[in-house]
């Protein structure tokens, strides 16, 4: 690991004697703290719910080894999470983008709960109106649905007793 | 031999109970008793059969029989004895058994009460719990059958349960593959088991509620019945989910418990709705009301302990195809679905005599809290539901895959477990029937300024942060409000009674233990939710390479590299490797920690292990991430300080005090506070 560091920084040190535009950067090599902090926000296609800056695979050593170079070569957070992106796939993003089909994903809970919450609060009124008040007034619905058994019953019993007369 | 035996010892298990579901529901349906009790012994039977059939699968685990598939797959030489018996539910085939042998268990231990004038609910109960096991040994009859074995043919060798071609010879592999390493903590062998402990319990609950349905007895004696079973299952789901957390804690390396994963999740969703389910049946008890919603909670546990199961043996979430591709995944839609539809169908069909028994009088009644609490149990149940399946409808509609990870879950449910955790504290203040904002500021105005103290002091020493504020006065407030009930009601019996306070204290925790069993679960809640705040929201990390005498800072410590070794254990097949750092704080010397990484070579897999420095304040969480091998000279660290995380552990111990001061089985009904008489009875016989 510490071999591959060297040369990146090698190629990376090279790369700005050439050019000799980067050398106004830093020349100290990245610090794990700040691979960590960009790897921390993605994901491997393969290791799955595992964020990229724990997750002890070979693979996911290559990722950070790649952010570290990019990181070397001057590019900010969001030009690497846009690389992997890319290449990848939103699924390296720890949550979907909120655009187009993911939108779902958003709404949808607070939305069922807030249906929840209607319907809770609904009930709640209708079970604390004392029901003398609610068969008082003209909310015939409580009161009528309440005794719907009964009245069916009974309904039924007076037809019988009108058949046999 | 063996295989073949215990394979069959399953299928004539399998044709036991169908025979008894079938015996069970002809019996009820043309009231025979001789038919029922023929099922009630049919499904006492199914117990010691699976235990032999199992007992045959533990003696070919143990005994290396390599030439069985399974036992290939989840053991090896180099492990020792204990490991290659709890390999049993290690794998997917075996899991599946060993569901099926503690449902039966259940079924028959349910079977053998006195029961008295509940004898019709009895065969439904069998007929649930029946049908339950039949799906399960069907799957490992059918499809994944543990008993497979190698066979050497033309082509290879081919798995198979009886030689695929005439004259095949068995193929026995010279070692297993072994039981993945990261399995092989304490932790995970009796993690797994209390899970499927809490999943299998709930489902005892169940059957009864569709036993209530059918037979048209809907009152709440199906929940008197089982309401230890409940609190039992609640008690072992909770105790799993802990110990999945400590062992990921202790051992996956990534300085935290819980990592919103979706096996996680499908093991918390049934504890949510199992949780929602044990407050709201008190309504039911005490007021008579909210009968339908308890059903609903009891059938959506029982699909969601399926669902659970399901997901956390096959993995099948990672994928559409591997779903579509695994044999048993849409198997279990399938059964969960069926039996989904077919329980509210039963609900919707007995909806009318489900009515409550009387009305609610205020809009902050305990009962009213209580439903305000399971909308909250159900708004996180939404989250995580839809966070776990999204990945897959988003690849099934627009073919893109996505993650959904922490930081969805985090923010959806952090304002819901708030909103929880004050309910908490507020909830045992409010009378059931009325309460009114006078009756409830009058009894909790002190704890609100205890908290509003705390708070304070917290703001000018600890931190400034809002939210960790806000959290923090919460959980003092949750905390002040439930110890001033312990006081008030001790205090209450020392004037009547005369005893000590102490005395006072135990005799009125005995004699009300789910009350006061509950409010040492309050205040274990409140203590772990420190300790979540604690890591969540203060956690520092820092990594980086050191030379032997080189040292990282962080969160005023310093952690000094001394040395490492590395070195082989040709019995285990693990090569370990170790380093000593030295541990100082503000410059004085705290000890040393020894971070290792264990790689399993036949597994060719590392494990983490890291160094802990554990106290009441903080967490120093050190890992040993990468060394060079070729100098030993030069090592990665990554270190973690989590502030306060020790009392999420402290906070689930009390919780397991708590559960089991209100699950204990009683011996002294006293003060049993209505229908003295019947529930006596009743709890006797439930247990």
């Amino acid at each position: 690991m510490k071999k591959t560091l060297l040369i990146f920084t090698f190629v990376f040190m090279l790369a700005a004697l050439f050019t000799g535009t980067a050398l106004a950067q830093d020349s100290t090599p990245p610090t794990d703290n700040e691979v960590n902090a960009i790897a921390k926000q993605l994901y491997c296609p393969v290791c799955e719910s595992t964020p990229l800056d724990v997750c002890p695979t070979e693979a996911c050593k290559d990722w950070r080894e790649q952010i570290r170079t990019m990181l070397a070569e001057g590019k900010t957070e969001d030009e690497i999470l846009q690389h992997f992106v890319d290449q990848y796939g939103d699924r390296v993003m720890a949550e979907p983008p909120a655009k187009g089909f993911n939108w779902i994903i958003y709404l949808l809970p607070p939305i069922i709960i807030l249906i929840g919450a209607i319907i809770l609060f609904r009930s709640l009124k209708e079970w604390t109106t004392p029901k003398v008040v609610a068969a008082g007034s003209s909310v015939e619905n409580e009161a009528g649905e309440a005794s719907t058994p009964k009245d069916e019953y009974l309904s039924k019993f007076e037809e019988e007793l009108k058949k046999r007369k | 031999m063996l295989a073949e035996f215990g394979y069959g010892v399953l299928v004539v298990t399998f044709l036991v109970t169908i025979y008894s579901v079938i015996a069970a529901y002809y019996g009820a349906r043309t009231k025979s008793t001789k038919l029922v009790e023929s099922a009630r012994r049919a499904m006492l039977l199914t117990f010691p059969l699976i235990s032999v059939s199992a007992a045959t699968l533990i003696y070919l685990l143990v005994n290396n029989h390599y030439e069985v598939s399974f036992v290939y797959e989840v053991t090896s030489r180099s492990m020792p004895t204990y490991l290659k018996i709890t390999a049993w539910w290690g794998g997917q085939s075996g899991s599946l058994v060993f569901w099926a042998f503690l449902l039966s268990g259940f079924t028959s231990a349910v079977t053998l009460r006195k029961w008295d004038r509940d004898i019709e609910f009895l065969p439904w109960v069998i007929v649930v719990c029946g049908i339950t096991v039949t799906f399960f040994l069907g799957l490992v009859v059918f499809y994944e059958n543990p008993f497979t074995r190698f066979w050497q043919v033309a082509g290879g060798v081919e798995p198979s349960m009886f030689a695929p071609i005439a004259g095949a010879q068995l193929f026995t592999p010279a070692d297993g593959r072994g039981l993945n390493p990261l399995l092989r903590h304490p932790g995970m062998v009796i993690h797994p088991p209390m899970l499927y402990l809490g999943f299998v319990s709930f489902v005892i609950p169940y059957a009864f509620a569709i036993a209530a349905l059918i037979t048209g007895r809907t009152d709440d004696r199906w929940i008197r019945l089982t309401r230890r079973w409940t609190l039992w299952a609640w008690l072992f789901l909770s105790f799993g989910l802990v110990l999945g957390g400590r062992w990921a804690y202790d051992v996956l390396g990534w300085g935290g418990y819980w990592g919103w994963d979706p096996v996680e999740i499908a093991a918390f969703m049934p504890w949510l709705t199992g949780t929602a389910f044990l407050h709201s049946v008190m309504i039911q008890e005490k007021r008579g009301l909210l009968k339908h919603w308890n059903m609903i909670l009891v059938i959506l546990t029982y699909s969601l302990v399926i669902f659970g199961t399901f997901l956390t043996r096959s993995g099948v979430l990672s994928s559409v195809h591997a779903f579509a591709e695994s044999a048993i995944g849409p198997l279990f839609f399938i059964f969960i679905g069926v039996s989904f539809v077919a329980a509210i169908a039963l609900l919707i069909w007995r909806w009318p005599e489900l009515r409550g028994e009387t009305e609610m009088k205020s809009m902050l009644s305990r009962e009213a809290l209580f439903l305000l609490n399971n909308l909250l149990f159900m708004g996180i149940l939404v989250i995580c539901f839809w966070g776990v399946i999204f990945p897959l409808i988003s690849e099934l509609f627009t073919g893109q895959k996505v993650t959904v990870g922490p930081p969805f879950y985090e923010r959806a449910t952090a304002p819901l477990f708030s909103a929880l955790l004050f309910l908490m504290a507020i909830a045992p203040l409010s009378a059931w029937g009325h309460s009114t904002i006078q009756t409830l500021g009058r009894s909790m105005w002190k704890s609100a300024i205890a908290a509003a103290v705390v708070t304070v002091i917290l703001f000018i020493t600890f931190t400034q942060n809002i939210g960790a504020l806000v959290g923090f006065t919460i959980v003092a407030f949750a905390i002040f409000i439930t110890l001033q009930e312990f006081w008030r009601g001790a205090r209450a019996r020392q004037k009547t009674q005369g005893e000590g306070f102490f005395t006072a204290l135990a005799r009125l925790t005995s004699r009300n233990r789910r009350r006061y069993g509950g409010y040492i679960i309050h205040i274990s809640m409140a203590l772990m939710a420190i300790g979540i705040l604690g890591i969540e929201i203060f956690q520092s990390e820092t990594q980086g390479t050191l030379a032997q005498g080189e040292a990282l800072d962080i969160a005023g410590y310093t952690v000094e590299y001394r040395e490492l070794a590395s070195w082989d254990n040709a019995g285990e097949g693990v090569n370990y490797t170790r380093a000593v750092v030295d541990v100082f704080k503000d410059g004085i010397y705290l000890g040393e920690l020894n971070p290792r990484i264990d790689y399993y070579a036949e597994a060719q897999q590392n494990m983490t292990i890291p160094g802990n420095r554990s106290t009441l304040r903080d967490d120093l969480y050190v890992l040993l991430v990468d060394w060079q091998p070729v100098s030993s000279m030069g090592a990665t660290f990554k270190i973690y300080v989590n502030p306060l995380v020790n009392w999420l552990w402290i906070g689930s111990l009390l919780f397991l005090v708590g559960i089991l001061v209100a699950a204990w089985p009683d011996k002294d009904p006293e003060n049993e506070p209505v229908r003295v008489t019947r529930s006596s009875r009743q709890t006797s016989a439930a247990d």
